[in-house]
């Protein structure tokens, strides 16, 4: 049995944020758990994948987020403790069911994690802030700092999940997620009861007018929330007023910068640490900085805790200044050095290391960039070098997220655009309506059961004519190997060509990529199409 | 053990087990009674890029990062990705270079001058000892990869590493694949046998 279920109460292991994450929901009585891949929330998914049965709980890996999302939503409308967990991209595709199902609630109490990846050490496509949809969804979000923090936040908000009968999400970054800190543990819970669907269009239609009832009630339950957060010890002061009167709103990874930086610089000062991003604990935060001269807000991309803060401290302490993105960066993630020199200024003092001259001094050495790589024998390579071959010059190369968007890098360099899951097929389509220039679109095979098919379709019923290469690798590799549709852990697979085909595609071939001549001649033919074809290449991944 | 913490990078390519090593070293570090943290990157990052982590511990630990300049130890892979450490390296922290005598060339590059590479290095630390892990490893156990459990081997056993040996095996035995650990072990007994000259 793996350490994350054997261990015992009051033992301390080690655990990844995101195990700590799995550890929180097991230790909360969880029992549906839902799914899609995405770096770095990936290892709830791949923990539960393996403990699940053991554990007695329900996992599955799903289409994709949005499903996820449904089929969570689905088993707590039942009565049962969900979670649904994937990586900040993911929330984008479900944001269209977050929204009415934060108005209608819950049943059964309901998680959702998402993790950001501030500097998109993991991800294409952008740096996107989660935080965001706190205003966009109203929903609660709680940020944690440490694994242990990552157990605590998810037991809490369970917990709140259940009194305020909403989804509660966890925000975690990268250096949440994969940070690895030791963890107390306490019991695993068995959550027991039958799961019944009772109707209740009430709550679960969200139809105007009701709709609008909907959205007051759910602003009432933030409300009511906010004077939870107010009193919670996860909003904390730590350290108090000096004469100074200087202080720091802070939360998540920043924090543990912060405490760095403080003894990096030997100083002191209060830090107002922040559990909760949403509610936010408004007149806690105008208590703290009524008595300030200057507050420093350190978090991570956008400002929204400085904005938040310039708007409280509007009638109460007009004078306070405000630091933050002055001295801190937008783009990209912090780093323990930043916030040293942020608070630096911030305080009139100097860091005892000159930052400065060593990253001049570093910069000069020549070190060469080393990209990404497919893995040497990937079969990847033998479809990229045998298309690069026929393509005739000019033709346009679609790209998607996946491992195949190692393309982009040399030596191939076949990546012409590059945006989101599902979108190269999409975006092919435009191009051959809008031109006579040729497109080769690339699709993974998991990106084409996530958001390829509509793309796909699209190419039918509005006719155009790119060819389509959907990479079978028959996993989902980029992220860690995780099965699909086309490739499930157990039972039948749905078979990629046979949808395909039933859309009414004529020219659909599957090959081997190693059968060179055979794939060779199948993209010259279908180059010439003036209707969509689609090659699957089908190989698998060297490690499955 | 000073008050302060220790802080080590472990710098290589995807694909060199530098994540297994990360574990075994935190394991320890808890064994050993102490607050650890460790930090590291998956997915795009582990495609044969360059990748990175860092471990501390100490009596308490905050940041799972550490400062640039910052760091006690660097453990590298891989020559090239021991200039990339360089961050983190410096005579104020007497930062302390152990190298794997291994070059993993990058594409349409030419391969890297090992003298050009020390001289640079020495702006950042004095204390290098570059080590044939690769070598000896292929040689005597014909597995590569064993490399990075070489190196840490070595580190703690020559002192380089304020963790008992002891905890470090224990904490291997944890976490190694039942498989692999008898390889495991035998690595850590050929580092016995090494002798380090900084
Ligand atoms: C909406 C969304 N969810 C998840 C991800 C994370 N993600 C990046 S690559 C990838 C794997 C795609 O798998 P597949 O299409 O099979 O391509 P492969 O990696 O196997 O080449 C995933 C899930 C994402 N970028 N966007």
């Amino acid at each position: 049995m793996e350490e994350i279920l054997s261990g015992k109460t009051g033992e301390k292991i080690i655990l990844l944020g995101n195990n700590a994450i799995v550890r929180g929901a097991l230790e909360s009585g969880v029992q549906f758990v839902s799914t899609y891949p995405g770096t770095p929330a990936s290892e709830v998914g791949n923990t539960f994948f393996r403990i699940a049965e053991e554990a007695g709980i329900y996992f599955e890996y799903s289409t994709n987020e949005k499903v996820a999302l449904e089929a969570g939503a689905g088993a707590s409308f039942s009565g049962l403790k969900t979670l649904v967990a994937m990586k900040n991209f993911g929330l984008n595709v479900a944001s269209d069911f977050l929204i009415p199902l934060c108005y209608s609630g819950i049943k059964g109490e309901m998680v959702i994690l998402v993790a950001d990846d501030p500097n998109c050490w993991s991800s294409a496509q952008s740096e996107e802030n989660t935080r965001g949809f706190a205003n966009l969804a109203h929903i609660p979000i709680l940020e944690p700092s440490d694994s242990q923090e990552c157990k605590d936040f998810t037991k809490l908000g369970f917990e709140l999940s259940k009194k305020f009968k909403i989804p509660v999400m966890i925000r975690e970054t990268t250096r949440v997620a994969l940070q690895a800190s030791p963890v107390r543990l306490a019991r695993i819970v068995k959550a027991k009861g039958k799961a019944k669907f009772i109707k209740d269009p009430h709550q679960f239609s969200t139809m105007p007018p009701r709709v609008l009832e909907m959205k007051n009630e759910l602003l009432e339950k933030i409300e009511e929330m906010r004077k939870i957060s107010e009193k919670s010890p996860l909003n904390q002061i730590k350290g108090r007023l000096r004469s100074e009167k200087m202080g720091i709103i802070t939360s998540g990874v920043s924090y543990l910068y912060v405490k760095e930086a403080l003894k990096e610089l030997n100083l002191k000062m209060p830090v107002f640490k922040l559990g909760f991003f949403n509610p936010l604990p408004e007149k806690k935060i105008q208590k703290f900085i009524k008595k300030l001269k200057k507050v420093l807000i350190v978090e991570e991309l956008e400002p929204y805790l400085e904005k938040e803060t310039e708007r409280l401290s509007k009638n109460i302490n007009p004078k306070l200044q405000i630091w933050g993105k002055n001295v801190l960066p937008v783009t990209g993630e912090l780093k323990p050095e930043y916030v040293i020199s942020a608070l630096a200024k911030f305080a009139n003092t100097k860091p005892k290391f000159n930052f400065k001259s060593h990253l001049r001094k570093f910069k000069k050495l020549e070190i060469e960039k080393r990209f990404p790589q497919l893995c040497s024998n990937c079969p990847y390579w033998l479809i990229f070098s045998t298309v690069k071959k026929l393509a005739p010059k000019g033709t346009i190369f679609g790209g998607e997220i996946g491992c195949y968007m190692l393309a982009a890098y040399p030596p191939h360099k076949m990546q012409d655009y590059l945006f989101c899951m599902g979108s190269s097929a999409g975006i092919a389509h435009g191009i051959k309506k809008a031109t006579n220039q040729k497109v080769i679109a690339f699709v993974g095979d998991s990106s084409f059961f996530h958001a390829g098919i509509p793309a796909l379709i699209n190419t039918i019923s509005n006719k155009s004519d790119p060819l389509i290469i959907i990479m079978d690798n028959r996993t989902t590799a980029m992220t860690g190997q995780q099965p699909h549709p086309g490739a499930p852990a157990k039972g039948e697979e749905i078979k990629i060509e046979d949808i395909v085909r039933a859309l009414g595609v004529k020219y659909v071939k599957t090959i081997d990529p190693i059968n060179v001549k055979e794939f060779e001649q199948t993209i010259k033919e279908f180059l010439e199409k003036k209707e969509v074809s689609v090659i699957i290449a089908r190989r698998a991944c060297i490690r499955i | 053990m000073k008050k302060k913490n220790f802080n080590i990078i472990i710098s290589g390519i995807g694909g060199q087990g530098l994540i297994t090593i990360t574990k075994i070293l935190a394991k320890a570090a808890l064994i050993d009674g102490f607050d650890v943290k460790t930090s590291e990157l998956h997915g795009l990052s582990q495609r044969g890029g360059s990748v990175e982590t860092a471990i501390r511990f100490g009596s308490k630990v905050d940041s799972p990062l550490i400062r640039q300049g910052g760091a006690d130890l660097i453990i590298s892979l891989e020559l090239q990705e021991a200039l990339r450490a360089c961050y983190y390296a410096s005579k104020d922290s007497k930062t302390m270079f152990l190298i794997n005598d291994f070059v993993k060339s990058i594409p349409g590059t030419k391969k890297p001058d090992k003298s050009q590479v020390l001289k640079q290095l020495k702006g950042f630390s004095n204390k290098i000892a570059l080590v044939p892990a690769t070598n000896i490893c292929k040689k005597e156990l014909n597995k590569e990869v064993l490399a990075g459990i070489y190196l840490i081997s070595l580190a703690v056993l020559k002192g380089l590493i304020p963790l008992k040996a002891f905890s470090v095996l224990k904490a291997a035995k944890k976490i190694v694949p039942d498989k692999y650990l008898e390889l495991n072990l035998q690595t850590f007994q050929l580092a016995q046998s090494y002798t380090l000259s900084i």
